[in-house]
């Protein structure tokens, strides 16, 4: 019930958006702003009420996975929308938040594999938090680099079209994307030392070269690059943009693709048959 | 009855010279209010003067006697006899001023339709009547009227959205490119009233520091103190760019004054900061090769003028809309005049008052028993007594109204009191 309710505030969060996109009606964006805000509520009440019951956060399969990764996306959003009220971000969030939500509603609920002590335990919740909290914000770098280069191409191609009206300001768009980087990044950070840990504590080693944790090295190494250009060489705009958009491209890999197509320890959360 | 006024001229009826002539300040405008609204055949009075437009606003008993009062205090005032500007002023009563003044807040009636200035300038005219005690119950109401049908026509038209000319054109791009324009740094190469004015409106944007390069240093000094910024000369311009972030040309060189080469070593320099060339000189001064750059933007006057061609389509479109809602305000305005009226009020007023008797006297009727017919006859004709020494004295009151000078303000009260709505 509180899924389906959940799924219904994000889809007309997204209907809303999208008419938003097209007739560009303010009460209608409030209207999207509103209801996504109404789902990301319903969203955290279900989160809570299946915790309290499991005794931990549930993220031992696909579908459990998927819906934290739309709650994380909510969160996030949520806040930048607060924080910057770049309108046009929700035309982009409401529906992956509505995608990565209903996706996870067709995956079946499968039973957790491993005892719970590798699910209730501290490290583990604090790394799964911030890894997903992280890897959001860096979902909304990546759709503010997309929204870059779109606005981009028409102020330097002098094609003043449907995007050009609606899109804010590159230094708006740029300003959003930096910020979503360094919050993704410290967060991704933070989620990989709390793995690091947590790993020690129930495997009893920091690093077990499981494809998952070098792939997680190596989204972190592209961002920590980008960071770096950006404040030491200046690099910003169209290739900080493009940067963003690669780096998050490598992330959905290292959160979804490593599972499917590799072996480790981090496929018994995101099981799907 | 009092009727609504106005008289004026604008960009469309009179050339720069006229105008120039005509328009008031800020304290002659105050004594204007004063002077016209002692005046025996003024009764409410709002003026307001902008580079563009003069305009009175009167209520007055006798619209032409009013009209004429104005035009000879112009002329007092200006030292300019009446027929000298006479052919230039046009004269609207009743609904055509009340759509007169709707169009020209909801700038439809602007030189460059949909500018935004205007309704603020209306406003600040209004409150400085206001502050004077210029304007009654008619122009009150008129003016807010005024500024929702104004508000009406930003929020519900695109007809605000788009630049229709060179200078607004050039501020619109740069604020997609940079957001705000606060503290942005400019450089002005050359002059040109073009250039000019597309810098001063990047200083009304609150735009930083000004720079003025020109071939002939003392011109450039001469502009520079006037913007409130340095001049440097040609050859500082390079390293000049590396500061700046939106740079206006407008030379009458042959060639290019900033070239590709200029340019390359400078985009390292500014680390990935936006810089946004707006080239208005033909021939070009501003090497077209330089908007292949990574973060530099180049718009010279064609593509400008593209800019402006697709917003004025835009414009055109959304003031169509815009009429609309003027028009349904002018009627809905015209519906309120019309209650004004003397006879209306009064029959509301014992409609109301015999309405609240005749309910009464059923309710407590109906409610005894025993009474004949010639006795409840008696106590019917006991509530419509009631009803008509009642409403004696505020009849009363709205006619001495009419026969005075304080006629709408007597039957606004009167509505007020009464509660009735037009």
């Amino acid at each position: 019930m509180i899924d389906i309710l959940t799924a219904a505030f994000y889809l007309a969060s997204a209907v809303a958006y999208l008419l938003y996109l097209f007739f560009q009606k303010e009460r209608v964006q409030e209207a999207g702003y509103f209801l996504f805000g109404a789902g990301f509520a319903v969203h955290t009440l279900g989160l809570v009420v299946t915790s309290v019951q499991a005794g931990y956060l549930p993220v031992h399969n696909l579908r459990e996975t998927l819906g934290l990764a739309a709650w994380a996306v909510a969160l996030v959003f949520l806040f930048l929308r607060a924080r910057y009220r770049i309108k046009v971000m929700g035309v982009y969030a409401a529906p992956l938040a509505l995608l990565a939500f209903t996706a996870a509603m067709r995956v079946p609920d499968l039973p957790p594999t491993q005892p719970e002590a590798v699910y209730a335990n501290f490290w583990f919740f604090a790394h799964v938090i911030t890894i997903f909290l992280g890897e959001a914000a860096l979902a909304m770098a990546c759709g503010a680099g997309i929204l870059y280069i779109l606005q981009e191409n028409a102020i330097k191609e002098k094609r003043r079209g449907f995007f050009y009206r609606r899109l804010p300001s590159l230094e708006q768009l740029d300003g959003m994307g930096y910020v979503s980087i360094i919050a993704g990044f410290s967060a991704l950070t933070l989620g990989l030392v709390t793995g690091l840990l947590y790993s020690k504590i129930i495997w009893h080693r920091f690093i077990s070269w499981d494809p998952k944790e070098v792939w997680s090295g190596i989204s972190w190494v592209i961002y920590a690059v980008l960071l770096h250009e950006r404040l030491v060489g200046g690099m910003r705009g169209r290739k900080a943009a493009w940067l963003a958009i690669a780096g998050f491209a490598v992330l959905l890999f290292t959160l979804f693709g490593v599972n499917f197509f590799m072996e480790g320890h981090h496929g018994e959360f995101t099981r799907f048959r | 009855m009092r009727e609504i006024v106005l008289t004026g001229l604008n960009h469309k009826t009179a050339p720069v010279a006229m105008r120039e002539r005509l328009a008031m300040s800020r304290q002659e405008c105050m004594e204007a209010i004063d002077a016209l609204r002692e005046h025996p055949h003024v009764d409410e009075v709002l003026l307001f003067s902008t580079c563009n437009r003069v305009e009175v606003l009167m209520a007055a008993k006798d619209g032409e006697a009013a009209v004429a009062a104005a035009k000879g205090y112009i002329s007092a005032l200006k030292g300019l006899p009446v027929d000298e500007f006479e052919s230039c002023l046009y004269v609207h009563h009743r609904e055509e001023a009340v759509r007169h003044m709707f169009s020209v807040a909801a700038s439809l009636d602007s030189m460059v339709v949909g500018e935004p200035q205007i309704l603020g300038q209306v406003k600040d005219a209004y409150h400085l009547t206001a502050s004077k005690k210029g304007t009654g119950p008619l122009l009150n109401r008129l003016m807010h009227r005024t500024f929702h049908v104004a508000k009406r026509v930003r929020s519900e038209t695109g007809i605000g959205d788009s630049a229709v000319s060179i200078s607004y054109a050039a501020i619109e791009l740069a604020r997609k490119i940079f957001g705000t324009l606060e503290g942005r740094k400019i450089l002005l190469v050359g002059a040109g009233e073009m250039a000019e004015l597309a810098v001063e409106h990047l200083i009304q944007h609150q735009a930083g520091d000004i720079f003025v390069a020109n071939r002939t240093l003392d011109r450039g000094v001469e502009l520079a103190r006037r913007f409130n910024g340095s001049a440097i000369a040609l050859e500082e311009i390079p390293e000049t760019l590396t500061g700046v972030d939106i740079i206006i040309s407008s030379t009458g060189s042959p060639t290019c004054v900033i070239t590709r080469d200029m340019v390359k070593p400078v985009i390292k320099r500014r680390k990935g900061r936006s810089i946004f060339f707006i080239d208005i000189a033909v021939p070009r001064d501003i090497d077209p090769a330089i908007n292949r750059l990574s973060n530099a933007y180049v718009y010279d006057i064609d593509d400008l003028k593209e800019v402006i061609d697709g917003n004025i389509e835009t414009r055109r479109a959304e003031a169509i809309k815009a009429e609309r809602i003027v028009a349904e305000g002018v009627v809905a305005f015209s519906g309120w005049v019309e209650g004004l009226r003397t006879v209306p009020t009064i029959k509301a007023v014992r409609a109301k008052v015999a309405s609240i008797a005749e309910g009464e006297v059923e309710k407590t009727l109906s409610g005894l028993t025993g009474l004949s017919d010639e006795e409840k006859a008696a106590i019917r004709r006991m509530g419509q007594a009631i009803v008509t020494k009642v409403v004696h004295d505020p009849i009363r009151f709205i006619k001495d109204g009419c026969h005075n000078r304080d006629e709408s303000r007597a039957l606004s009260y009167a509505r007020s009191f009464f509660n009735i709505h037009d």
